[in-house]
């Protein structure tokens, strides 16, 4: 289904919430491709479905139908314990509202993943100096993160979220809880890691104009189906 | 996760809610602390109850009678095959019992009703002599005064109702002097043909001389020393063996031992002879050997048993007492966790999204329940110590007021600081399983969007 060139292959993914009597079609019946070093932008209104898309990517929920594949790996056939494996080593995840967890200083919630993958204690230095160099942030690491300014705490974010190298970058938001000027040096970060690790990000947002602005392409989504794909003209990025 | 990680994580994390965790910890403690409490008092009364017992002699002494003898124990004689005609139990037959295997000493038993004179005025008593080896029993635990001098001394240590009798102030007759009346057998040759009529073909007898001894007070004893089976009588005056056997003061079997036509002599014959065996555990094997050599043996084997049942029961009654505590502390472990899964929701959530498997989630929980039990059990254990320590110090303050003995009340030993931090540890483990796998089930998506 996938080849190297593609990230991620959704074929027919629909999620289904039954409230009461009634059930909502979150994600109704989308196929999309993302290709490997694609930062892809997933716009639409609330409710649209975009987050929920984003969530069954990143493993943390299972399609009610469709196949899901990532890397060549078919997420539906995973049992619980090899999607937790998928979500450390193949997902990097970052989110509006940054989830950093309050009582850690930033370089024990950025090793906190390497501590989930059981990365060797000698190794996980080094590994967190790396991540924090790729976000650009060395001071400050012994204190908390309500400490920090909201740009610098989703600096910590992504770099905990890269410190296991993973392949794709899933975005929720990420310049949500951030002013404009804010946010558009974190989605230039983001830009960079894309060229510079050849990663794959999808970032979930409902501002067009940065979306237009630094993503290669957009999918636009309404009532949990895709509404429609585009290419970002190449001057529009640059 | 790492077993060093998980550690780590599940520290933190209780040293974020110090108080509620320390709260929590400490019902855990109380819990074991009146458990290990408990049973500590369970196990100090049957060591005090054993220690007692093996000092009495009861059950690690056999008493040996000739097979011959009309005073046979209380309980029905064991019927013996044997063809070997009964042999005396006299100096002989001593020695050959001292060399049987776990024999720590053999005695006779001397005891005779006598008169006592103190300040002139006569008292009637029966006297005992004591072994050597009571010295160190642990029997004179706790005397007034001291234990004898030497193995003849002329010294004598009194039963405590016998000192109030001949004094109003017992403890005042400690350094003086009585006078021990008693009757000295001698004995009279078999009369021969040239002898009076009246002798005939009659065996010799012998005739009883009064006699007096001077002995010093230099003790005085709350109870008599094995005063078990085997007495005619609980003794009140004690002097050493060797000083009472010198006496050769006449006895219960020489007036027997005439009338059934045993010609008396002046080799000795013991009455009974008591046995005492290393430890109770050879006692059986003794009795078997003693009977082998032609003799009578008894001894009170039983009845330790059923202490030792009786003690089971007791403690097993305690420990569900002092498990009570530790169960209502269960509920706070549960309900210390279940807290925590609401307060800590999105922590969770970001740790399922970071990569973390349900099992980890529940493994950092089940840590936190079992360092909370840990801790607990370690509080608990120094606590119930304390507790059984503060116990037997009201108890023995008490003792001292009533001018008794102090006591060793309370006991723990090794199993019981080691069980009683297992214990803990699993209470508490099975305290977490249900919160554990509550936060484990957590839906991630649920738990990020929860604000």
């Amino acid at each position: 289904m996938t080849d190297t060139a593609t990230a991620v292959q959704l074929d027919r993914v629909s999620r289904h919430y039954h409230m009461g009597e009634s059930g909502v079609r979150a994600v109704d019946e989308v196929s999309l491709s993302v290709a490997t070093g694609e930062f892809l932008a997933l716009l639409g209104s609330s409710g649209s479905g975009k987050s929920t898309l984003l969530n069954l990517i990143a493993g943390l929920d299972r399609p009610t139908s469709g196949a899901i594949h990532a890397h060549g790996q078919n997420l539906a056939s995973l049992s619980s314990l090899d999607l937790a494996r998928y979500r450390r080593n193949t997902i990097g995840m970052i989110f509006q509202s940054f989830n950093l967890l309050p009582r850690m200083t930033l370089e024990e919630n950025i090793e906190l993943p390497l501590r989930l993958a059981e990365v060797d204690h000698a190794e996980r230095p080094s590994r967190v100096r790396e991540a924090l160099e790729r976000v650009r942030l060395t001071h400050r690491l012994g204190h908390r993160p309500t400490e920090l300014s909201g740009g610098e705490q989703q600096r910590v974010a992504i770099a905990r979220a890269l410190v296991n190298r993973p392949k794709i970058l899933l975005a929720d938001e990420p310049t949500g809880n951030l002013d404009s000027a804010t946010g558009e040096a974190i989605l230039s970060l983001l830009r960079e890691l894309q060229g510079g690790l050849g990663m794959t990000i999808v970032m979930v947002t409902h501002e067009r104009r940065l979306a237009e602005h630094f993503a290669d392409r957009l999918a636009v989504m309404g009532d949990g189906k895709l509404i429609s794909i585009s290419a970002v003209p190449k001057g529009v990025v640059e | 996760m790492k077993p060093r990680d998980l550690t780590d994580l599940a520290l933190r994390n209780l040293r974020e809610a110090v108080l509620r965790n320390a709260l929590t910890t400490l019902g855990v403690a109380v819990g074991v602390a009146s458990l290990v409490a408990m049973l500590s008092l369970g196990v100090g009364l049957q060591q005090l109850a054993s220690k007692r017992l093996s000092q009495s002699g009861l059950f690690d002494t056999i008493f040996v009678t000739a097979r011959n003898s009309f005073r046979g124990p209380g309980r029905p004689q064991r019927q013996t095959v044997s063809d070997k005609p009964p042999r005396p139990l006299d100096d002989a037959a001593r020695k050959e019992l001292e060399k049987l295997a776990n024999v720590i000493e053999v005695y006779p038993q001397i005891r005779f009703f006598t008169e006592v004179r103190y300040n002139t005025k006569p008292y009637a008593t029966v006297v005992a002599g004591m072994p050597e080896s009571s010295r160190n029993s642990g029997a004179f635990d706790g005397m007034q005064g001291q234990y004898f001098s030497s193995p003849n001394a002329n010294e004598a240590i009194l039963q405590i109702e016998f000192a109030k009798e001949l004094s109003d102030k017992p403890s005042s007759l400690v350094g003086q002097d009585l006078v021990l009346r008693y009757a000295e057998r001698q004995v009279i040759p078999a009369a021969g043909p040239d002898s009076g009529a009246n002798s005939g073909d009659m065996p010799g007898g012998f005739s009883v001389v009064p006699k007096e001894l001077r002995l010093k007070i230099i003790g005085i004893v709350e109870t008599e020393p094995a005063a078990g089976y085997g007495g005619y009588g609980n003794a009140r005056l004690l002097m050493p063996l060797q000083t009472a056997s010198t006496l050769r003061a006449a006895q219960v079997n020489d007036l027997r031992d005439i009338v059934r036509g045993d010609t008396p002599s002046d080799k000795i014959t013991y009455p009974s002879l008591s046995v005492r065996a290393k430890s109770a555990t050879h006692v059986e094997a003794l009795e078997t050997s003693i009977r082998n050599l032609g003799f009578n043996a008894f001894s009170l084997l039983d009845a330790s048993k059923s202490l030792r049942t009786f003690f089971s029961v007791f403690d097993l009654l305690l420990g569900i007492f002092g498990s009570l505590a530790l169960a209502v502390a269960t509920l706070g472990i549960v309900n210390t966790l279940v807290m925590a899964i609401l307060e800590r929701r999105r922590e969770i959530g970001v740790l399922k999204a970071l990569g973390a498997a349900d099992s980890d989630v529940q493994q950092l929980f089940f840590v936190e329940a079992g360092v909370m039990g840990l801790l607990g059990g370690i509080f608990g254990v120094a606590f119930g110590w304390l507790l059984g320590r503060a116990i037997t110090f009201g108890t023995n303050l008490y003792l001292k007021r009533q001018s008794l003995n102090a006591i060793e009340l309370s006991s723990v030993p090794w199993w019981l600081v080691v069980g009683g931090l297992a214990f803990a540890v699993l209470v508490s483990l099975v305290a977490g399983l249900y919160p554990a796998s509550r936060a484990a089930r957590l839906n991630p998506i649920d738990a990020l969007r929860y604000e």
